[in-house]
């Protein structure tokens, strides 16, 4: 009875959006979106591309000229592993002993694969302003790595001291220069290096600065998720 | 067509929250709601003629770029989604510590 | 019909079949697999109407960490059972 009642509910609402979001002139056919009356023919105007100096347009937005949504997004993910970091943790902590045990050899190869991964990472964050990527999928591919290392060792844990001050020291570091970006122009998280050259590694201003530190960030915020699941209290 | 399958995806993932009892099937849903929102906001940009809204130099003009506003929307909107999982699946896991078991029915019991 | 059209239908159809196998299969582990599929899928029609920043994006964060994060809460059930 209540799947029945759940089909009808959803059926529905299905149908109503369907008929509400593909049927009206407010909204553009798929396929035929046509950039000149919105707002991005003024963030893909060449004059305002050469004024940033970033060449990856998508960068541009996120953290220039909407840069203040991101100070919001780096809080929400701060305010979740905070609480995931109250639910799961104690005082005295161990691994969770799974049935197998790992080989030798995958303990010890996996130290090399990790240096890889970091270093693909890094070219990721530095290249944000050139080609696709940025400080959100370096940062997860960080996490990424010291998950690989947690699921080769059976008794490894990262140094999470040391993540949690990273973390600290990162997200202090984005809103002092939002700050400075207050001194020593006009107002909170302007672009206040010179721009450069488009397609430049040493171009737009803070942008690089500021995807490194969201992106060293989100990497420690989510390797401090990680190893708060596979980790529980001593019960000795 | 990727407009319509997305937005019965998110119609399926409202179905898959009423109908299921198992806490970890809830948190599938609504990660299923998130997956079918994030496409169709990137579809409403989208040119059949344009690329991709990255330009080399400022030499070559006379594209047409896609609209690279909800691309820079869904962005935020991933990893948001990724904090919001976990959070869930903590809480999922004390509540195990507790109750023992994940269905909904059998918690309702043993209060 | 071009290329296109027929790529987008054939994704469209296999998001709607495995969405509707994620939410009523048995076991759960099998519902975290048709997820993850899930993901991939969505990054294929992410290329397709070619926003490579949230492909890249969302390929990292849906195959390994959101995966990863459900089969270490998975692995967490049996422990009373087997003492």
């Amino acid at each position: 009875m209540k799947n029945l009642f759940g089909f009808l509910i959803s059926v529905t609402l299905g149908i109503f959006m369907i008929l509400a979001l593909t049927n009206t002139n407010a909204f553009p056919e798929f396929g035929h979106a046509s950039i000149d009356n919105r707002v991005s023919s003024q963030y893909l105007n060449i004059d305002n591309v050469e004024e940033v100096g970033s060449g990856n347009i998508v960068t541009a937005i996120v953290v220039g000229y909407r840069g203040f949504d991101t100070l919001g997004e780096v809080t929400v993910l701060f305010i979740s592993a905070l609480g995931v970091a109250f639910m799961l943790s104690s005082p005295k902590q161990k691994r969770i002993d799974l049935k197998f045990k790992p080989n030798f050899m995958l303990r010890v190869g996996s130290k090399i694969l990790f240096g890889i991964i970091l270093v693909t990472s890094f070219y990721i964050i530095l290249h944000g302003h050139l080609t696709p990527g940025g400080g959100f999928p370096g940062g997860a591919i960080i996490a990424s790595s010291v998950l690989l290392l947690y699921l080769a060792d059976d008794k490894f844990r990262s140094n999470i001291k040391s993540f949690k001050i990273l973390e600290g020291v990162a997200g202090s570091l984005f809103v002092i220069i939002g700050l400075l970006g207050l001194v020593f122009a006009t107002y909170f998280l302007q672009n206040f290096l010179p721009a450069g050259h488009v397609g430049e590694l040493l171009s737009a201003g803070i942008i690089p600065i500021i995807y490194i530190l969201i992106g060293l960030k989100v990497g420690s915020e989510i390797a401090g998720i990680v190893d708060n699941f596979l980790t529980e209290e001593e019960s000795a | 067509m990727i407009q319509y399958a997305a937005i019965i995806l998110f119609v399926f993932g409202i179905y898959g929250l009423f109908t299921n009892k198992n806490v970890i099937k809830m948190i599938i849903s609504l990660n299923i709601m998130e997956i079918g929102l994030n496409i169709f906001i990137i579809s409403i940009g989208f040119n059949y003629d344009g690329i991709a809204p990255i330009i080399s130099s400022t030499n070559d003009l006379g594209y047409i770029f896609v609209d690279p506003l909800p691309q820079a929307l869904v962005l935020t909107a991933i990893v948001i989604g990724v904090g919001t999982t976990a959070l869930g699946l903590a809480i999922a896991k004390n509540i195990y510590k507790t109750y023992n078991t994940f269905e909904l029915d059998e918690m309702e019991e043993s209060a | 019909m071009t290329f296109f059209d027929i790529i987008s239908i054939a994704v469209g159809a296999f998001l709607l079949i495995i969405a509707f196998l994620a939410i009523n299969s048995k076991k759960i582990i099998n519902s975290v697999l048709f997820l993850s599929a899930l993901s991939m899928l969505a990054v294929v029609s992410f290329v397709l109407m070619k926003a490579p920043d949230v492909a890249i994006t969302e390929a990292v964060i849906g195959s390994g960490l959101v995966t990863a994060l459900f089969v270490f809460t998975l692995l967490s059930i049996n422990r009373r059972d087997a003492k």
